[in-house]
């Protein structure tokens, strides 16, 4: 049978997390094979080409731009500072001079004798790639970048805005169906990634940005909020370079979403301890979630090892699964059949359908399409 | 091998950005004929990151429904087998993982640059930017947007051969100093097609042929009022091929699954539109309304043009329709009391969770309400395109000045399009076909008399690429299983102050002679079946006008369809109340005349409208 459903979201005590940190542009690796490395060590580096500045010389000293040449003071390659002469040209017996000098420092990079535009770009950019997971370096490719790899409990959301950062963990809301105000946001939470419940308001947000709040993690958040606390619309679901401060994880929706209570009863576990965090979000193209990675320590990874089974990938009756799209949207059950043929759903949609037993044990149809598994 | 002629049994899928959808036709009795279908979730994401495995399970539901086996180890089994496993021919196209994403640089915006764009969405790219010298951006801009953009490929025109040089290769420096890297893969080369002055075609070599896969072929604007698009096109196709899609996750696997070259959907839907345009030598204006991306086509007095417009799509680009379009205007087509939060709360939830689908009614007329003002703004995109070409000479007599549109407007008039058309899986799922019919009514908003149809399941990428192998089935396949006829709409241009009759008709056709009038502000529908045509006289009142000139009578054939004879008689432009109460009323007798929704719907329309007025 195909698999006609969504793959969820991984909520897991314990997995095994492979981060593969790539540069951008070839450089080089600063670690080796098997070293273990802290979350804020710097494992490769590079430079990256500085901006570009182009001027047209030619038009600038009045010349063609074939001699362009012929009137440089600095030639390809060699590196120029700001105010020095690029190029010069005399004429009337050296009675008038024009002089064309560099807007910028770096190096010359290229004379046209087609257009008489000369770039000069300035320095390289220095790009340093810290682990930001703590853990083993297990594979380095050599001049691009390494995969580290360590046991951590795993939670990916379904949204996120902001990039990475890292601090302790801390539950503010007492239950998953709280809502995250302002005054939950105290001096104590500099530095921390809080845990929430089912809805962060636009308060809350400004005020954890003004105290140095790392990270919140959330069941929800009202669309006109996000567009507050961004300051403009999201238009697709390509994010982590918002420039935001405090990094933003939503785990199950739009709206107020009480946090699913395997989520949120793993982080209250975990309550206190370091977690890595990212906010990028990429539906598209090489789908992309926020994730929170809590690193564990050898002796509790071979603890869980035993304790938790994998599940097996596909969807079967009594696999726990949520329900992701109105008219049951958010709520978890189990699977208790999946009808082969075709069913008519509300909509008149003719579509595969599965039969999920709420947690209040009513036992609902809905379209495979509109379940997730929940991988714990 | 077995020739074209001699093929039974034919796979063809498309790997779109949301799902994976397999097509089987099967040559029965001499005829070729849509056999079955299966689709999946696309796997070009993690965790999967691998298309075969989308196509692995839409394939599977093929299997299951028809007892074949079309798969082995190694993937689609061809050609067949002396058991009879496997396909005569396989074929696919795709819009995975982004799709064709291109920039374009010209010289002048309005002319090389626009005539690049107009070359690089013909070939099914989107088009992420056009990089001209007049564009009003400085030129560190310039660099830094060509850096940050990470295209799959580029493509240059620029220059009249004989004409400017120096802009050319000012473009060239541009692109070179930026150093662009590909979107995909790390350490290869990204692809750049030149399509520009030939004269210029050393210097550029020499600029850019080191560091990128450089192809030049011939100019895209040898003179100013030619456009010669296909040899970029060409160019376009085949490094889409060897440069991109072997980058893109699962892509080296399912290229060696097939020897017919994977083509981007856009391009394989295009074909099929063109096709119905020579087929019936009519005007046409096809849409696929997909889940990333609508791309809209128009072939009008013998000229094709394709757009595709980014981000505007029903699944992954949904919020980008609520960013481009407003909410107020999703809104003006939900004739519910429900409050506009909740609604961009839903969008949101579906673009985050794309592959869902409505299960409720409201949630139907939501997204359908998203669907209206994706095919709007696509459309509005596509007119800015199918244009003339600017720059050109023209000798204007006095008739001409009187009459001429200007260069920059739209050479499309809707009262002439012929055929109205679409595909994509909102229009080709549509619970009923009525809601398509009023979809494309609602998002092009054709004037006169316009035929309308639809794709049946979603199949004209797949007849667009199998068409390439065996141009006759995929035609066949085309006019008996694909296109679907939803009718005639009528609809007059105009607008009428004062409430009345908008229209009087007489239609005779089998069945008996059949005469009513329309009022202003409303739709009729007419049973007329799909193989059927009827004469019919159209009187609009003296403001309106049906081809002819405002208040002239009209005689013509009108054929019908699964919906049938639609008199729309809602204003051109579209007369919207703002009043919410008139607003649902009107929606309501909209919805009701097509008999669009189920009762269900019209019911809770009139309740809230009750309950408001208490």
């Amino acid at each position: 049978m195909a698999q006609a459903y969504t793959p969820g979201l991984k909520v897991k005590k314990f997995t095994i997390v492979s981060k593969t940190r790539r540069l951008p542009l070839p450089g080089e690796v600063l670690v080796r094979e098997g070293e273990n490395v802290a979350h804020d060590q710097i494992v490769a580096r590079t430079q990256i080409p500085g901006e570009i500045h182009m001027m047209n010389v030619a038009n600038l000293l009045g010349v063609e731009p074939e001699d362009t040449n012929a009137y440089m003071q600095k030639k390809v390659n060699e590196p120029v500072k700001t105010g020095e002469i690029l190029a010069n040209r005399t004429s009337f017996f050296g009675l008038l001079k024009s002089i064309v000098r560099a807007s910028v420092t770096g190096t010359v990079e290229m004379v046209s004798n087609v257009t008489g535009q000369v770039a000069v770009r300035e320095q390289n950019v220095p790009v340093e790639l810290n682990a930001y997971i703590p853990g083993k370096v297990v594979q380095v490719m050599p001049g691009e970048g390494v995969t580290i790899r360590t046991p951590a409990a795993l939670v990916q959301g379904i949204f996120g805005i902001g990039g990475e950062a890292h601090g302790e963990l801390k539950i503010v809301t007492d239950s998953r169906d709280e809502t995250l105000t302002s005054e939950k946001i105290e001096t104590s939470c500099n530095d921390k990634i809080l845990v929430g419940g089912a809805l962060v308001t636009t308060d809350a947000l400004t005020k954890a940005t003004q105290m140095g709040v790392r990270g919140i993690v959330v069941g929800g958040i009202e669309h006109e909020d996000v567009i507050k606390f961004l300051g403009s619309e999201i238009g697709v679901a390509i994010t982590g370079q918002e420039d935001i401060g405090t990094t933003l994880i939503i785990t199950e929706g739009f709206g107020r979403m009480s946090m699913s209570a395997g989520t949120f009863n793993l982080l209250k576990s975990l309550s206190g301890r370091r977690a890595s965090i990212n906010g990028a979000t990429q539906i598209r193209a090489g789908v992309l979630r926020p994730e929170v990675i809590i690193a564990l320590e050898d002796d509790e990874a071979r603890a869980l090892t035993e304790e938790v089974d994998e599940i097996s990938g596909g969807m079967a009756p009594g696999t726990q699964v949520r329900i992701i799209r109105d008219p049951y949207f958010g709520t978890i059950g189990h699977v208790s059949n999946l009808p082969v043929e075709l069913q008519t759903v509300e909509s008149e949609s003719k579509v595969r359908v599965v039969e999920v037993e709420l947690e209040d044990k009513r036992r609902v149809i809905v379209p495979r399409a509109n379940v997730e598994i929940i991988e714990y | 091998m077995k020739t074209p002629e001699e093929f039974e049994l034919m796979l063809a899928t498309d790997v779109g950005s949301t799902t994976t959808k397999a097509r089987l036709f099967k040559k029965k009795d001499g005829e070729y004929r849509f056999e079955s279908s299966g689709e999946a979730p696309t796997t070009v994401e993690a965790p999967f990151e691998d298309v075969t495995r989308g196509v692995r399970n839409a394939v599977r539901e093929v299997e299951e429904l028809t007892g074949l086996r079309l798969m082995g180890k190694e993937g689609i089994i061809w050609p067949r087998t002396g058991e009879g496993d496997g396909v005569d021919v396989y074929v696919t196209t795709s819009s995975a993982g982004g799709g064709l994403q291109m920039m374009v640089a010209g010289v002048v915006k309005t002319m090389t640059a626009e005539s690049a764009e107009r070359a690089a969405l013909g070939a099914g790219a989107i088009v992420m930017d056009v990089i001209s010298i007049d564009d009003g951006r400085k030129q560190h801009e310039k660099i830094e947007r060509i850096r940050t953009l990470r295209p799959d490929m580029i493509l240059i025109a620029g220059g009249t051969d004989g004409g400017t040089i120096t802009h050319v290769v000012e473009t060239a420096e541009l692109i070179a100093a930026a150093a662009p890297k590909a979107r995909l893969g790390i350490g290869y080369n990204l692809p750049i097609v030149y399509a520009g002055n030939v004269n210029a075609r050393i210097p550029v070599q020499k600029t850019l042929g080191e560091k990128y896969a450089l192809k030049i072929v011939d100019n895209i604007r040898p003179l100013l009022e030619v456009e010669n698009p296909e040899p970029a096109r060409n160019a376009i196709h085949e490094l889409f091929m060897e440069h991109v899609m072997s980058h893109a996750p699962g892509y080296d696997k399912l290229m060696k699954w097939t020897d017919v070259p994977i083509m981007p959907t856009p391009a394989g839907e295009g074909r099929m539109f063109t096709t119905l345009a020579e087929l019936k030598k009519v005007n046409v204006i096809g849409v696929g309304l997909g889940g990333a991306t609508t791309n809209v086509y128009s072939t009008y007095d013998g000229r094709f043009v394709r757009t595709v417009s980014a981000n505007l799509g029903m699944s992954y680009s949904v919020c980008n329709v609520l960013k481009e379009a407003t909410i107020d205007n999703i809104m003006r087509w939900i004739p519910f009391d429900i409050k506009p939060s909740l609604v961009s709360n839903r969008l949101l939830n579906k673009m985050i969770r794309p592959t869902t689908i409505p299960q409720t009614i409201e949630e139907l007329v939501v997204e359908h309400a998203v669907a209206r003002e994706a095919l709007r703004l696509g459309f509005t995109h596509h007119k800015q395109l199918a244009r003339g070409l600017v720059g050109v000479q023209r000798t204007m007599d006095i008739g001409r000045i009187f009459d001429q549109k200007s260069e920059v407007e739209t050479y499309l008039d809707m009262m002439h399009i012929d055929f109205l058309a679409g595909t994509g899986g909102l229009l080709s799922h549509a619970p009923r076909r009525a809601q398509s019919a009023l979809l494309l009514m609602d998002g092009f908003q054709p004037e006169g008399v316009t035929k309308l149809a639809q794709d049946s399941v979603f199949m004209m990428p797949h007849l667009g690429v199998l068409s390439t192998v065996h141009p006759k089935a995929a035609l066949e396949i085309f006019e008996k299983d694909c296109l679907i006829r939803l009718g005639t709409c009528v609809a007059p241009r105009g607008i009428m102050e004062k409430n009345g009759n908008a229209l009087n008709f007489k239609l005779d056709h089998q069945e008996g002679v059949v005469e009513g009038d329309v009022p202003f502000g409303s739709i009729k529908l007419i049973p007329l079946n799909s193989k059927s045509t009827a004469k019919i006289t159209l009187s609009p009142a003296k403001d309106l006008d049906v081809g002819t000139g405002p208040g002239h009578h009209l005689e013509t054939t009108v054929e019908g369809g699964v919906v049938g004879l639609i008199f729309d008689c809602r204003g051109r432009p579209l007369q919207i109340p703002e009043d919410q109460a008139s607003r649902r009323e009107k929606l309501l007798n909209w919805f009701q005349a097509l008999n669009a929704y189920p009762e269900a719907v019209y019911e809770r329309i009139r309740s809230e409208n009750v309950k408001e007025a208490n």
